[in-house]
């Protein structure tokens, strides 16, 4: 299917769809707008800055993510299980989904074009450190990396290192200063 | 990352300043999806397999490309076969509505 075959094809669905009372557009509009102002990768952001100043927090976070998220009440059902995983001065994580695009939306908003493609999807696997360097994060050569590969079950977001730099800000700024790609581990903070 | 100039309710999504679709039939799709998804018309996993069956088909027919990898045509390939699948549309009218909406003059097709 081509690009324009399938923004054709996009309005073919939605016009049977709503002609057959199975959708209604606003609905969708409003499902749109929900990702593009509500959830987003601010909601992981928050997350994260909260786990680095409330180590209970934090530990429930690392322990069970799904639970510990649940009292934020973020939008994005897609999210079955959430797993946090924690950057530490020996381990490097990153995050891929090595058969199609599993992300955990609730926290991080929609995926990135780069995540969805075939050669991070396979390369990031086979040669972590040139997929992280090409990223602009070269890791010191003792450093253990490991990959995780999210799936309809499971999707993983990574609890990146807090730079010492930082230590002293508020928890407003640091949500700020937390970028998408620290989450999903292909870039270190600071 | 290419520039994205559309207006109105078909603003495309952004985040954190990053455009998040590149054309707003992107978002419908997605936002349809979702839609049915959430009102219990399909169930997501159901969609996903799909999406995973027709991603998989994509790339065992493209190797080593460097084509850009048409996530959002997969998307719409995956979306209108769970449809058919689920028997809340059949492919002859999926056909005959793509014909209609292409057949349109230009400048209607928003």
């Amino acid at each position: 299917m081509s690009h324009e075959s399938a923004r054709i094809r996009a309005e073919a669905l939605e016009s049977l769809l709503v002609e057959k009372g199975l959708i209604d557009s606003e609905l969708v509009d409003d499902v749109v707008a929900r990702y593009n102002d509500r959830v987003g990768p601010l909601n992981g952001a928050r997350v994260v800055a909260r786990a680095w100043r409330d180590s209970a927090f934090k530990q429930r976070l690392l322990n069970n993510g799904t639970d510990a998220i649940a009292e934020y009440g973020f939008e994005g059902g897609e999210v079955q299980k959430l797993v946090v995983v924690e950057n530490t001065d020996t381990v490097h994580n990153v995050v891929v989904c090595t058969l199609c695009s599993c992300y955990p939306w609730a926290v991080l908003g929609l995926p990135p074009k780069w995540y969805k493609d075939p050669a991070y999807r396979s390369r990031v696997v086979r040669e972590p450190r040139s997929v992280l360097k090409e990223f602009g994060t070269e890791l010191e050569a003792d450093m253990e990396v490991r990959v995780w590969d999210s799936s309809a079950e499971v999707r993983y977001m990574v609890l990146p290192s807090e730079p010492v730099t930082w230590r002293e800000l508020p928890e407003q700024t640091l949500v700020e200063r937390i970028t998408r790609d620290s989450m999903i581990g292909v870039e270190r903070l600071g | 990352m290419s520039e994205v100039k559309l207006s109105g309710r078909y603003e495309p999504p952004m985040a954190n300043g990053e455009v998040l679709f590149d054309a707003p039939w992107q978002g419908r799709v997605f936002g349809m999806a979702v839609t049915l998804a959430e009102q219990g018309r399909m169930a997501w996993s159901d969609f996903q397999g799909m999406l995973i069956e027709v991603v998989g088909a994509w790339d065992a027919d493209h190797p080593h490309s460097e084509e850009e990898y048409p996530y959002y045509e997969l998307f719409a390939e995956s979306l209108s076969r769970i449809l058919v699948q689920k028997g809340l549309l059949d492919s002859e009218e999926i056909h005959k509505a793509d014909g209609l909406m292409a057949a349109r003059p230009h400048g209607h097709d928003h």
